[in-house]
């Protein structure tokens, strides 16, 4: 019972974290339809930025936000200066399908050795500012910490402001308007390309958001070649996918899902099935809902 | 003159689709631009709402030069053009499709101003306000992009084929609704039609474009009565 339990909190964790970043990837599939492989090192990025602010003042509640400004700035500069370029330069023929992808590919390891170059290639370390043990319940710990709680609270109350910010301002319409249609956003006087560059900063916060908050629930450890990270973008993408790539509250469904069920076969079937289990669930979704887990009939619009 | 086009020539690769077209429009006329499909009139309209480049020639509505600006700054302009085939984005609420057009102008009052007026003017639309754009029939978004576009307040409308998959007597509605609102607001009106004879009934003057260049231009009821438009292009 209590071991059900505590898996049930640690796929929600994991989940919750995985969201992030599949938010991050959703925000920029819609504001310029490229899928970002970059994500991963500009949260690997953030983080490290993350990291400096904590050396400096010791407080991990500063480097948060710090760390997702930080993200929002690199994104936003990634777009401005290298993807707007890209996209117009790339923008007909077969090679506008795969140069965005090419490109981000590309970006991850440029991010990733400019990280080793100022930061070097050894491990840094990040403590954690809550408690990483669990609370007690009788004479079972359960696989919630004040770490973990925190994690969770954090993921809810982002995922609600970025909710907010979409639904109810007019920022949020221009950015819905101008990802199902740009033609007609720019006739109705919206600025769509300042409005992508905003979304790849909604997008670069999020991604730092999740770097920060995935080094504290882990090990502490941050290094260019961080296979946490590896797994925070494979774990978000697929996540993304399986929400259907168009929708926020399709990558929260599909983040939580996956964490879920990840955590039912690492608990009940064994760790080495993990990586399997989260491609083959990717494999499933797109055999048989290539839409996603919550795609309506429309579908998605190119 | 308020909306004057000298020799503009637009270039799709090797194909001239407009071709050194000169004519100009009066401040508070609605003028019909006609022609038969593939005369370059689409090309025309969306070269001065600035989606497509011209190669060549001019054009400019008062003092601001169209042919050097994107879509978003000419709308700040009072150029609003309501592109083919109800231009309305099917994924947001009809009250959605209706704010979008006053976004720009940063003004929460004004906004919710134009939007009564536009709601008084077009009742169909306030009983559908939560809805999403594409549970409206064919005419009701047709007033959508109409609405759309009076939210930015524009002084010249570019209008492409509103008529366009509409049952007769809902073209007839919408002709009728774009000749009043537009004289009643003081808008210049540039309609492109293939329904020749609908635009050039509610029209002050007409241009008939063949092969990307200007055949004949003059006012509305002299090609009405013209024999060779009539043959051509009115069917009888």
């Amino acid at each position: 019972m209590f071991q059900l339990l505590n898996t049930v909190l640690i796929g929600i964790t994991a989940g919750s974290i995985y969201s992030l970043m599949a938010i991050a990837m959703v925000l920029v599939w819609r504001s310029t339809r490229v899928v970002n492989f970059a994500q991963a090192g500009m949260a690997l990025l953030s983080t490290y930025f993350g990291y400096e602010i904590i050396h400096m003042s010791g407080s991990y509640w500063l480097a948060l936000p710090i760390a997702m400004l930080a993200g929002a700035a690199v994104a936003a500069t990634i777009e401005l200066i290298f993807m707007r370029l890209l996209l117009k330069h790339s923008s007909q023929g077969a090679i506008a399908s795969i140069a965005p992808i090419i490109a981000t590919l590309g970006l991850l390891g440029l991010i990733k050795s400019i990280i080793g170059y100022f930061w070097g290639n050894q491990d840094v370390t990040i403590d954690s500012p809550f408690s990483n043990v669990g609370f007690t319940l009788g004479s079972h710990t359960l696989a919630l910490s004040p770490m973990k709680l925190f994690i969770l609270l954090a993921v809810v109350f982002l995922t609600l402001v970025l909710s907010l910010i979409f639904q109810k301002t007019n920022l949020g319409l221009a950015l819905r308007a101008s990802a199902y249609s740009p033609e007609i956003s720019r006739l109705a006087g919206i600025k769509v390309d300042l409005v992508r560059t905003f979304g790849w900063s909604l997008a670069g916060a999020a991604g730092g958001a999740a770097g920060m908050l995935q080094t504290a629930n882990g090990n502490g450890t941050l290094s260019p070649d961080s296979l946490e990270f590896s797994l925070l973008l494979a774990f978000g993408f697929i996540a993304a996918v399986i929400g259907g790539l168009d929708s926020l509250i399709g990558a929260v469904l599909g983040a939580l899902l996956l964490g879920l069920v990840l955590a039912f076969v690492l608990t009940y079937v064994g760790g080495s099935l993990v990586f399997i289990t989260a491609f083959v669930l990717l494999l499933v979704v797109l055999l048989i809902r290539p839409g996603g887990i919550i795609s309506q009939k429309a579908g998605r619009r190119a | 003159m308020s909306l004057v086009i000298e020799s503009l020539t637009v270039e799709h690769g090797a194909i001239r689709a407009v071709n050194n077209v000169s004519f100009s429009v009066k401040k508070g006329e609605l003028a019909a631009l006609i022609g038969a499909n593939g005369a370059g009139k689409t090309t025309l309209l969306r070269t001065l709402s600035g989606l497509n480049k011209a190669s060549h020639g001019k054009a400019h509505w008062l003092d601001t030069n169209l042919l050097h600006a994107k879509p978003e700054q000419l709308v700040r302009h009072g150029v609003s053009h309501v592109s083919e085939g109800k231009s309305v984005i099917p994924e947001l609420t009809v009250e959605e499709n209706l704010e979008i057009g006053a976004l720009w102008r940063r003004n929460k009052k004004e906004m919710s101003q134009s939007k009564a007026l536009i709601l008084e003017l077009f009742p169909r639309l306030g009983e559908r306000l939560l809805q999403r754009a594409d549970t409206l029939s064919g005419g009701e978004r047709q007033m959508l992009a109409l609405g759309r576009s009076l939210m930015s307040k524009p002084e010249l409308l570019l209008l492409d084929e509103p008529s366009l998959g509409l049952a007769p007597l809902v073209v007839e509605q919408i002709f009728q609704s774009i000749r009043e609102l537009t004289k009643t607001m003081g808008i210049t009106v540039l309609l492109v039609e293939q329904n020749a004879m609908g635009a050039l009934k509610i029209a002050d003057v007409g241009i008939v474009l063949n092969l990307g260049a200007v055949a004949i231009s003059g006012t509305a009821s002299s090609l009405i009565a013209d024999p060779a438009v009539r043959a051509a292009y009115l069917g009888y």
